[in-house]
């Protein structure tokens, strides 16, 4: 393990000078593969402040990371009840939403960061989320966000974790965060923000890579640049295994 | 055991997925029916996406039907005149349906409109079909071991032109009435993910006056190429067909069938109308509910930008 540390400290020095503090950073990996069997992974995210004085004495150093898959628009509608039923009416297009987003903190999260600065590195799941406005008649599009990061979260998606991160020594910090098994392939975007008296004091980010590989990706580009050849091949191998089993079945009898 | 499905991005259980089409295959192996009305809302029931179950159910039909198909293909129980004309109007109605599908996806309706449909038609014909059967069981019993003698109905499908001669179904009729119900159901295997046997069966038998012995291979051998020809139009625009999907869903089904087919051989055709009928109540029922309750979650995720 030791071992395993130096080597990723080595692969992976990275800089942010501010105020003399820098984070060097380790991840226990940084692809991800979506294999057949993918269920889900989890990442071991450590690090350590590398400092040249020593640390202010009476500020304590607060840690928070985030990983951030890629993001896209997406519309979310509400139900109403209509003609005794319930159907879909409202929609509003969120213009850009992370199709995941963790945030994992060294403490709670309103009283180590500044609403100013989760403003400025778009932090918080909320800051994470873009939309320019709702057309007129919907009166009330914080809930339309609301629900989406509601949504999100019970599916594994939108992860906030309070208090996830130990810090040791206002040097060493580790947390590991669960990617769900429901994932979007794309760069996975990982930021390391330190923290002092509620003030960003220096960040790093670094990319995991998620990505399909073997059968799952040959299927997957198939379908997207060859639709035809993927949709005739889905029927041969529907119909060759109709016939074959028809056939072990006929064979199983009269034997 | 879990896996990740390609096109659907998400990871489920392999073993039920496999159960899930063998239970689902012995259905459509005894009442002929291709068993999509079950399987398309137990798919979504598990988190597979709305459109890749409808797609990929139309993929896995293909493949129950076809081992059914051949088993009533042995036995000469499809008629493959009537089941040639019910194709026509079938594959025109798939056409139509995925155009349909993809304008309300677009318009974030497809879900209702789908779920609709079922509580609709499942309902209607269930009910039918169950009152029917229970009668006609009511009536054999009451008459004792002689069989009740079939009466040809004259209806206003006799007086329709354009008629053609089904030898194998005995019948002389108009090729307006079997055009239309395969466009029907063609529409219905597009945006339901359904064969359509269970609106076609019955459609069959009452409307055409089919016998019950041929009905079920003829409906087979149109769910087939209707299905077949969906799954490409949905690969093709949508690429929503699963492929991983599918082939596990049929390697259940594909057995499945087969058991069924022996099964429903041994079973007198009311008693197998009565058990089709209580089922499609059954599932009428629990679409009716959710669109009834109100949902424990309001709101509703869609990928944007599908205008």
């Amino acid at each position: 393990m030791r071992r395993l540390l130096a080597l990723f400290l080595v692969l992976l020095p990275f800089t942010a000078a501010d105020a003399g503090e820098e984070v060097v950073l380790g991840l226990s990996q940084n692809r991800v593969a979506i294999t057949a069997n993918f269920d889900g992974s989890e990442i071991l995210i450590f690090g350590a402040v590398k400092r040249d004085s020593p640390p202010p004495a009476n500020q304590p150093l607060d840690v928070i990371v985030t990983i951030e898959g890629p993001s896209l628009p997406v519309t979310v509608r509400r139900k109403e009840k209509r003609y005794g039923i319930w159907i879909n009416t409202d929609a509003l297009e969120i213009d850009s939403a992370p199709v995941f987003y963790a945030v994992a903190t060294s403490g709670p999260f309103n009283e180590i960061i500044s609403d100013s600065d989760d403003l400025r590195h778009h932090v918080s799941i909320p800051r994470s989320i873009r939309f320019v406005g709702a057309p007129g008649h919907i009166m009330d599009a914080d809930t339309f966000s609301e629900a989406l990061i509601r949504i999100r979260s019970k599916n594994g998606l939108y992860q906030f974790l309070e208090n996830a991160i130990s810090v040791d020594q206002q040097t060493l910090f580790r947390t590991s965060i669960a990617l769900p098994s429901n994932l979007t392939e794309g760069d996975y975007k990982t930021r390391v923000f330190l923290l002092r008296d509620r003030d960003v004091v220096a960040d790093y980010e670094a990319v995991i890579n998620v990505r399909k590989v073997g059968l799952e990706r040959f299927l997957f580009n198939l379908s997207r640049e060859q639709p035809v050849i993927y949709g005739l091949l889905s029927l041969a191998i529907a119909i060759a295994a109709g016939w074959g089993a028809s056939a072990a079945f006929r064979i199983f009898r009269r034997a | 055991m879990q896996i990740y499905l390609p096109i659907a991005e998400v990871s489920v259980n392999a073993f039920l997925l496999l159960g899930l089409g063998g239970i689902v295959g012995i259905l459509s192996g005894m009442f002929g029916v291709g068993g999509g009305f079950l399987m398309t809302p137990l798919l979504f029931f598990i988190g597979i996406p709305p459109a890749v179950a409808v797609a990929t159910e139309a993929n896995q039909i293909v493949a129950s039907s076809f081992s059914g198909v051949l088993a009533h293909l042995k036995r000469k129980t499809v008629d493959l005149k009537m089941g040639t004309v019910l194709l026509i109007g079938g594959l025109v109605g798939a056409a139509l349906g995925v155009l349909l599908f993809n304008f309300l996806k677009a318009l974030g309706q497809v879900e209702l409109l789908v779920k609709l449909s079922y509580v609709v038609f499942l309902g209607v014909v269930g009910g039918l079909m169950f009152i029917e059967s229970v009668n006609a069981i009511r009536r054999s019993r009451n008459a004792g071991a002689a069989t009740v003698p079939r009466r040809r109905q004259r209806n206003w499908v006799h007086s329709l032109p354009f008629k053609m001669r089904f030898r194998a179904s005995g019948l002389y009729i108009s090729v307006i009435p079997p055009l239309l119900i395969g466009l029907s159901v063609g529409v219905l295997a597009a945006i339901m993910g359904v064969g359509g046997g269970f609106i076609m069966v019955p459609a069959m038998i009452y409307l055409l006056g089919m016998p019950t012995k041929v009905v079920v291979g003829t409906s087979l051998f149109q769910i087939i190429f209707v299905t077949a020809f969906t799954t490409m139009l949905h690969a093709t625009t949508n690429y929503t067909v699963d492929m991983a999907l599918a082939v596990l869903l049929l390697i259940g089904g594909v057995i499945g069938a087969q058991i069924g087919t022996r099964i429903g051989v041994h079973m007198k055709a009311e008693q197998l109308r009565v058990l089709l009928a209580m089922m499609v109540l059954v599932v009428c029922a629990k679409l009716a509910l959710e669109l009834l309750l109100q949902p424990a979650e309001l709101y509703s995720l869609g990928a944007a930008g599908g205008h």
